[in-house]
């Protein structure tokens, strides 16, 4: 069942659940933070409307900066604004920054500590029909293996939002994941957040019988956080219960929690729209590995890139629906020792 | 800011040390870049003891110049102009490229304060330039920002971008200053990727252009005093340098650009460079 502590969307199983796009929290986020601060800035490469820092431009001509589709010229400028006090977000999708403009991002904001805020759109294949060039698979990897970089995968616009206002808050560099496609609203605004705290939305159902004691954990991170508690619904239904971790802050990770759920369910499966080389799944191994041992199985990008077609036929194709996280708690469960 | 025959006399004899400097670190380093900081050295001087406002005690002060190197590889010359200026210890520079140094073989800006920021990889100087430039005028902040770039760098295609940036945006506040020495690695500018027409290409950008003598010291303070008299504008100085300038064997030899000299090249290079080529008599003799 939901977590009740979470205080999740209640009508979040309704088949007319409310949708909206992740990148909207993005939007309403950087409105509130540079009101907050006359010290936030947004730089955009040629995607105002598209990564929704059009509401920003308009609020605060001054310190919005159009820099054309030059993605490194973004990074850098950020770079020199970050280190003069300025509170910099930029924005474009993430297969162009932290795409393209990889190495700006190492040297002139990872390494030279730099207070540069990456907002990475359109991540996931979930991009949909504009196909493989634009479905960033890779970016949490590039980003997580930078000294300095934190990393935040919001899971619904609401959480978008909030994690917007805390990285406008939070000393240093910050890269934030958001998805194009309108995804279900999971979260309310009651729903905790602290960044670098993993939060427990799905636990087994209270009352006697099966199901009680959980078998697997399910950590997930963006949007398929959604496609994570309709297993763990389905999972339930066979009695087998599970936890659903959120796991929005893939560095630096809250370890304490998943070596917890870790040892409390003995078994694991990761979710995340990225490759499962090097993503949030790979953090999740690394602690694992190092902290309290445990099978695990990967549902993610299998070593492949995308295509053109819609999002949901998308998630279906390379198995990262619930079906697909329903199968791999039910593999790992059976290669418990 | 007039330059007084004392003052000028001052500065070539700084530049002198400087280059000195220059020879000794890199001897003692082992490895690094020869011809850039040689043929820079007279720039640097006339930044760090005439033109820049600045406080080598209080590097962090909020209303100091900000001078930016993108070529981060020549920094030797920084590193010794900082010390002579008084930003830390001359002992210091030995330190070079050394383990627990705090000059790092290319420059890291959280490991000494004075460095604004953290450079080496190409083309990419300017647009930190920018982004410290913009930010003094959303503050309001009188400072200038001033960026040295190689002439090299100019083939990466950041670094247009961010000429691009400032021509469109007048970011008048920042001064550009090319050491057009017409080397890199791989050869000549020309050859291996042609910038001529340089001058006319930042102009056709937005972009006002000086061309000087980059080892006059009238010529470079005076395209400083005329770029900050210009507001529509981002100024460019294109300064011809010498690469390896002050040591016959290495100047304008592109084989230079890389490399440390032997300390038998070294022992030649710091008697040329203390009687000027031959045209003093040195005390050091």
């Amino acid at each position: 069942m939901l977590n009740p502590e979470a205080k999740l969307n209640p009508k979040i199983f309704d088949t007319d659940v409310e949708q909206k796009p992740i990148r909207d929290g993005y939007g309403e986020g950087l409105v509130i933070a540079g009101g907050k601060d006359p010290n936030v800035v947004v730089l955009c490469a040629d995607l105002t409307e598209s990564t929704r820092s059009e509401a920003f431009a308009k609020k605060f001509p001054d310190r919005f900066f159009e820099v054309g589709v030059a993605e490194q010229n973004m990074a850098t400028i950020a770079a020199g604004l970050g280190i003069s006090g300025k509170v910099p977000f930029i924005s474009s999708y993430a297969t162009f920054s932290p795409g393209r403009n990889w190495e700006q991002i190492r040297t002139t904001i990872a390494y030279n500590d730099s207070n540069v805020k990456i907002a990475g759109h359109h991540a996931g294949i979930s991009v949909g029909p504009d196909g493989a060039t634009h479905q960033a698979i890779e970016d949490i990897a590039t980003m997580r293996v930078m000294p300095n970089v934190k990393v935040f995968v919001p899971c619904d616009a609401i959480q978008a939002k909030k994690t917007t206002l805390a990285a406008a808050q939070i000393w240093g560099p910050i890269y934030i994941r958001f998805a194009r496609e309108k995804t279900p609203v999971i979260t309310t605004n009651d729903t905790p957040y602290t960044p670098g705290k993993a939060d427990i939305f799905w636990v087994p159902s209270t009352g006697s019988g099966r199901g009680k004691k959980p078998q697997v954990a399910i950590i997930a991170c963006g949007p398929l956080v959604y496609q994570a508690l309709l297993a763990a619904r389905e999972l339930e239904k066979l009695g087998v219960g599970s936890v659903v971790l959120n796991n929005h802050t893939v560095k630096p990770m809250d370890e304490e929690k998943v070596v917890e759920v870790a040892k409390r369910c003995g078994a694991v499966v990761t979710v995340e729209e990225h490759q499962v080389m090097g993503g949030m799944g790979s953090a999740v191994a690394e602690a694992l590995a190092r902290k309290f041992p445990t099978p695990m199985e990967f549902v993610g990008m299998q070593n492949v890139f995308g295509e053109s077609g819609k999002p949901a036929e998308l998630i279906e194709k390379y198995g990262m629906g619930a079906k697909d996280i329903k199968t791999a708690a039910l593999r790992v469960i059976k290669r418990k020792k | 800011m007039e330059l007084h025959e004392e003052k000028l006399k001052f500065l070539e004899e700084t530049a002198v040390k400087i280059r000195e400097a220059i020879i000794e670190m890199l001897v003692e380093a082992g490895s690094g870049h020869s011809a850039g900081p040689l043929g820079m050295a007279d720039v640097f001087t006339a930044f760090y003891f005439h033109i820049l406002n600045h406080d080598p005690k209080r590097p962090d002060w909020p209303e100091r110049d900000r001078l930016i190197l993108s070529n981060g590889h020549i920094c030797p010359v920084r590193y010794a102009a900082m010390a002579y200026a008084g930003y830390f210890p001359i002992s210091e520079l030995k330190t070079l490229r050394k383990i627990g140094s705090r000059l790092q073989g290319h420059p890291h800006r959280a490991s000494l304060p004075g460095l604004e920021t953290t450079s080496g990889p190409l083309g990419s100087g300017l647009s930190q330039a920018i982004g410290v430039a913009l930010a003094a005028r959303l503050n309001k902040a009188k400072y200038r920002v001033y960026c040295f770039t190689s002439d090299g760098e100019h083939d990466e295609g950041n670094f247009w971008e961010a000429v691009m940036f400032a021509g469109k945006n007048k970011i008048s506040n920042l001064t550009v200053l090319v050491d057009r020495n017409n080397i890199q690695i791989d050869g000549f500018t020309e050859n291996v990727m042609p910038l001529e027409p340089l001058r006319e290409k930042y102009w056709s950008f937005g972009w006002n252009v000086l061309e000087i003598d980059g080892h006059n010291f009238e010529a470079i303070v005076d395209a400083v005093n005329e770029a900050k008299a210009i507001y529509e504008k981002p100024t460019v100085i294109i300064a011809h340098t010498v690469p390896g300038k002050g040591v016959s064997f290495m100047e304008r030899d592109y084989l230079w650009h890389g490399k440390p000299p032997t300390k038998e090249e070294a022992a030649v290079a710091m008697k040329e460079l203390r009687t000027l080529q031959g045209r003093i008599e040195s005390e050091h003799q």
